[in-house]
């Protein structure tokens, strides 16, 4: 099976036409491209490059909520002040997805669709409450990141949808984040386990709290049971990270043993809630 | 069934025609015949196919040919000028990293974009930008020496 079709849009409308008759898009090609490399699946038969669509473009600050277009790079949202900021755990991910290159060309459009259960910004968007805004030549809708993920490389968007946007509401004030992963390889590297946390406080007390594990489960997802353990306390991790431990189903793979996995799981996410934390709390 | 496009490298316009699926190192290397960019592993580990795309770095080995046209493509080939070596690679010459040079064109490529974007990184810099890029005979000491010499203005 090779390409027997090509196109680069040159607008958006151009791109749904050509996913409603079946094209499969590509932006920057860093997971598409290298997957057909790595021989994990051949390149589709016909392709629509939707990297040249300006509208798809950059970061916007917009009635309480910051709008990441879907073409926004790792390494735009990594330094985006507004992201470093407000959504720190999501620049903590952003910042070490593959390398300078996966960065330089990898977008989180790409990144959420091709929904591994081990890429590194679903527990921040998941944390952050993402909505994803998806055309289609027939409209439009907004579901929820939580709601996009259903199974390792499947999401719940139907033939001929584009994710065009990620919306992030803004955050409880005070609201300290992290994203940690338990790497092997410093850069151009896949999370063995990744935990994300994102509390508030307000005289010491936690308000707040969202927990999400990476690479631990068939999708990205939150611990409610380590959630509510941070709220009401004083931002103890231990007890929330052996909550987190305990909702993991991991599996042996390349990269790691079930049994390590399950190890190292309330470790890495003890010390996201710790930086959370202390984020929160003003501390750098 | 064959594409035919335009790819500017290192500023030169060079007409192809390929399958849709090829990428843009094969493109660079057996169409156009520019062969100082490799292939080490092909599916992006160890940069050995880097090369510069309006600027930014790209595995080559893993983006499609024909989503570069309009764009323009900066190889290894692309850092001499009228035969003169870069500053850069003197350096890697000088600081003693380049052994088998399998590793160096990507490594030079990936340095001279994080030069062009940060003129004096910090070794942790240095070493984090060229993370993309394997080599198996330096240790990297050498390298990270190179680039921060030229950074240093040495």
């Amino acid at each position: 099976m090779s390409v027997q079709s090509f196109t680069i849009a040159s607008s958006l409308a151009e791109a749904l036409a050509a996913l409603a008759v079946g094209a499969r898009p590509v932006a920057g090609g860093t997971d598409l491209v290298v997957g057909a490399r790595q021989g994990k699946a051949p390149l589709p038969e016909s392709i629509v490059a939707i990297d040249r669509l300006e509208e798809l473009r950059g970061l916007r600050e917009a009635s309480g909520r910051l709008e990441l277009g879907a073409l926004a790079t790792h390494a735009e949202i990594a330094s985006s002040p507004a992201v470093l900021e407000w959504f720190t755990a999501l620049s903590d991910a952003s910042a070490i997805v593959g390398s300078h290159a996966t960065r330089a060309h990898g977008t989180i459009g790409g990144n959420v669709m091709n929904a591994s259960p081990a890429m590194e910004t679903g527990g921040p968007l998941i944390c952050f409450g993402a909505m994803a805004v998806l055309r289609s030549a027939s409209g439009e809708r907004t579901v929820p990141v939580e709601e996009l993920f259903a199974s390792p490389g499947r999401t719940t968007a139907g033939p001929g949808e584009l994710l065009v946007r990620i919306d992030l509401p803004q955050q409880p004030p005070g609201t300290g984040s992290c994203y940690l992963r338990l790497e092997y390889r410093r850069q151009m590297e896949i999370a063995v386990v990744g935990a994300t946390a994102a509390v508030a406080l307000e005289d010491g007390v936690v308000t707040h709290a969202r927990v999400a594990i990476t690479a631990l489960a068939p999708t990205i997802r939150r611990v409610p049971a380590a959630e509510a353990a941070l709220v009401g306390s004083d931002g103890n991790a231990q007890a929330a990270a052996d909550l987190a431990a305990e909702a993991a189903t991991p599996i042996s793979d390349v990269r790691a043993s079930e049994r390590y996995r399950r190890s190292m799981t309330a470790v890495i996410a003890r010390r996201a809630i710790e930086s959370a934390v202390a984020r929160a709390g003003g501390a750098s | 069934m064959k594409v035919s496009a335009m790819l500017s490298v290192n500023g030169v316009a060079y007409p192809v025609d390929i399958d849709p699926g090829t990428s843009l190192l094969d493109a660079i290397r057996d169409t156009i015949g520019l062969t100082g960019s490799k292939e080490g592993c092909d599916d992006s580990e160890c940069g050995a196919c880097m090369m510069l795309l309006d600027g930014k770095p790209v595995n080559a080995c893993s983006y499609l040919a024909l989503q570069a046209e309009g764009r323009e493509v900066t190889t290894v080939e692309g850092l001499a000028t009228d035969g003169e070596l870069a500053p850069l690679q003197q350096a890697f010459l000088t600081s003693g990293g380049v052994q088998c040079g399998f590793c160096t064109p990507g490594m030079l490529v990936s340095a001279t974009a994080l030069l062009a974007a940060k003129p004096e990184p910090s070794e942790d810099e240095v070493r984090i930008a060229l993370a993309g890029n394997l080599c198996r005979c330096t240790g990297y000491d050498g390298i990270v020496k190179a680039v921060l010499a030229v950074a240093r203005g040495a």
